[in-house]
């Protein structure tokens, strides 16, 4: 027991890294014996071999799999052609899921990047800048498990009269004395919000880090120069800063679209999909373990991607002009 | 330089630090008022995990603050002795540290090729790996798990570290390629003349250099891995003895049926090393996210 864990911690931290370290350095040398030219031409193939396998395997290989399933019957023994994903746009059980994704994309983006750019433009200004940041950010450290607890405690409900125990029903009902506690989880109306709600508090961190760093990134010279010729704060913002900040803008939201599509873990861990809460990732995981369907999962899991594309197709100038140089 | 600038700036319009304060006020009421809105879900689950049972059913986590106080540690002891904690603990550190270095390491090899050797196809590929960045994880649970019940590796390290592997591929390949190709040509170059080889040149320079983009890769990567339900549900199934700890922590509050006191101490024992990591290198942290998202 004790010297196979011995193993296990030789294995995972020596092994692992000077076993990838070799593999170059063997790859290295077999390549220095053969011609300078073939050296050129079948070099880069070693150094990006590991990723294309792995890559290859364990990513490109399950999507179209996927993709495959999809146009395929539950258990994949029939071709049904593209009736799985007829349903998706048919079924209202289905187009409550997509709403959902919309109300996700929309709002959850909105409010995460509007945060983010406040808090970052704000704690620019103090000295406990750094704690502020902390504050902020510290909910994108911890699991979703974790913060699925610590919300579902926030939401906590009781019925009215009784002592609430939720802090949200607490400091409501305290603040409007006739106010009715609600259960936010169960609610269909407002329960789709509680969930964003989580996923703002979990992911502004994310966008007010990138947005800060930014921000400081622009030479202190251009703002103190504007300042100087009399510009007022909210001037300096909306001419210089949001120019100067744009293209890291359209990273954190695109990083935020992409992420909000796949959007899995707080809706699994607070609702499990129920009472209208389901959004398309959950319902694919239902599909594929609680209904055994995997064509209507594979079908699901292809429209998250068709989703994602033109978000991709936007930035693909961006990475052209990276992949342009040299 | 620049304390010699800030102290400048600092004496032109310094008529009275308490006159710039007041002015200011407005902005640290509403900045702090945030930050409090943004640690309230937190504390409150802190508070509860520290009273007894019958106090975090019947009143709200505030009251704790009012006398009598009554503060307790039994909830943790009890999810400690209960659950096989410290074998999760040290499962959580198995899995995570060879896929946080797995990935990382591979996408270097990848970035150093992207960025600096030509080959046929090189952007046409290095597009399609950024675009594999929205492949849906869950997408790739089944046809996996089949490929890893085929080959063995269900139940074991191997094929958690083969997965949150391949995961985190895109992101690493993506952001290290950004910052690699930023470093500067003639670094490159005079290596060349000296005669370094392409294995030197990133070991002695390229690796050294992008330590604040690899360390803000290391920290995504090894919180992803460490806080990571899903994946490893799947692939190492439900034995304690390769269970990481959210996995035993998910168990113990199912088979407690939710109760609150065991909730909020398990939830926060999940939370500690991640908040460790994250506090310690919030520096790197930040620095290299820049590097990574900006340069490009």
């Amino acid at each position: 027991m004790i010297l196979s864990s011995l193993v296990l911690v030789f294995v995972a931290v020596i092994c692992v890294p000077v076993g990838l370290t070799g593999y170059l350095f063997f790859t290295e040398k077999l390549l220095s014996r053969l011609k300078p030219f073939r050296q050129k031409t079948l070099r880069p193939w070693f150094w990006v071999g590991p990723a294309l396998l792995f890559l290859t395997l364990f990513l490109l290989y399950p999507v179209v799999n996927t993709v495959v399933l999809s146009l395929m019957n539950e258990n994949s023994t029939e071709f049904v052609g593209l009736s799985n994903y007829l349903r998706i746009f048919t079924e209202p059980e289905m187009l409550f899921v997509l709403r959902n994704n919309a109300l996700w994309l929309v709002f959850f983006t909105l409010v995460t990047i509007t945060f983010g750019l406040l808090i970052a433009v704000l704690t620019d200004r103090v000295k406990y800048e750094s704690v502020a940041k902390a504050f902020i950010f510290l909910p994108m450290a911890i699991s979703f498990v974790a913060a699925g607890v610590i919300w579902k405690f926030m939401y906590e409900y009781k019925p009215k009269g009784a002592p609430q125990i939720g802090t949200i029903n607490a400091v409501l009902t305290s603040i409007f004395p006739g106010f009715e506690p609600q259960a936010w989880l169960f609610n269909p109306g407002i329960n789709n919000w509680a969930l964003i709600i989580v996923g703002i508090w979990m992911w502004t961190g994310f966008s007010m880090v990138i947005l800060s760093a930014s921000i400081k990134n622009i030479p202190k010279e251009i703002i103190e120069a504007a300042r100087i010729d009399g510009a007022r704060e909210l001037q300096v913002f909306i001419r210089i800063t949001l120019p100067l900040i744009k293209p890291t803008l359209v990273v954190v939201t695109t990083t935020l679209i992409i992420n909000v599509l796949k959007i899995f873990d707080i809706v699994y861990v607070m609702t499990n999909g129920i009472l209208k809460t389901e959004v398309i990732a959950n319902r694919m995981y239902k599909e594929m373990f609680n209904f055994l369907n995997f064509g209507m999962a594979g079908a699901l899991a292809v429209l998250l991607l068709v989703a994602i594309i033109p978000v991709m197709l936007m930035n693909i100038k961006r990475f052209g002009q990276v992949g342009g140089r040299k | 330089m620049k304390s010699v600038k800030t102290v400048t700036v600092r004496s032109m319009r310094a008529p009275s630090n308490l006159v710039r304060f007041l002015r200011q006020s407005p902005l640290h009421v509403v900045l702090i008022a945030i930050c409090l809105l943004w640690m309230v879900p937190t504390l409150g689950l802190f508070v509860s995990s520290l009273r007894p049972r019958p106090l975090i059913l019947s009143t709200g986590w505030w009251n704790a603050f009012s006398t009598p106080f009554r503060f307790t540690l039994e909830n943790y002891v009890h999810v400690i002795q209960r659950a096989n904690m410290g074998r999760s603990f040290f499962n959580s550190l198995m899995i995570s540290i060879p896929a946080t270095v797995m990935p990382i390491l591979i996408a270097a090899f990848a970035a150093y090729a992207f960025s600096w050797m030509r080959f046929p196809g090189r952007d046409t590929l290095f597009l399609m790996i950024i675009g594999l960045l929205v492949v849906p994880l869950q997408m790739t649970l089944i046809p996996i798990l089949r490929l890893f019940n085929r080959l063995g590796l269900t139940g074991s390290f191997a094929g958690v570290w083969i997965a949150h592997t391949a995961y985190g591929l895109p992101f690493a390949i993506y952001l290290l390629r950004n910052f690699i190709g930023g470093i500067p040509e003639d670094i490159f170059e005079s290596a060349f003349l000296d005669g370094a080889s392409h294995f030197q040149i990133l070991y002695r320079i390229v690796l050294p250099v992008s330590v604040p983009a690899i360390a803000s890769l290391a920290i995504f990567q090894f919180m992803w891995v460490w806080n990571d339900l899903l994946v490893a549900l799947i692939y190492l199934g439900g034995t304690p003895q390769v269970a990481p700890m959210t996995v035993t922590i998910s168990n113990l509050v199912n088979s407690y049926g939710g109760g609150w006191e065991f909730l909020t101490s398990a939830a926060f024992i999940s939370m500690v090393l991640p908040l460790v990591v994250f506090f310690s290198l919030q520096k790197y942290f930040v620095s290299g996210i820049l590097a990574g998202s900006i340069k490009g």
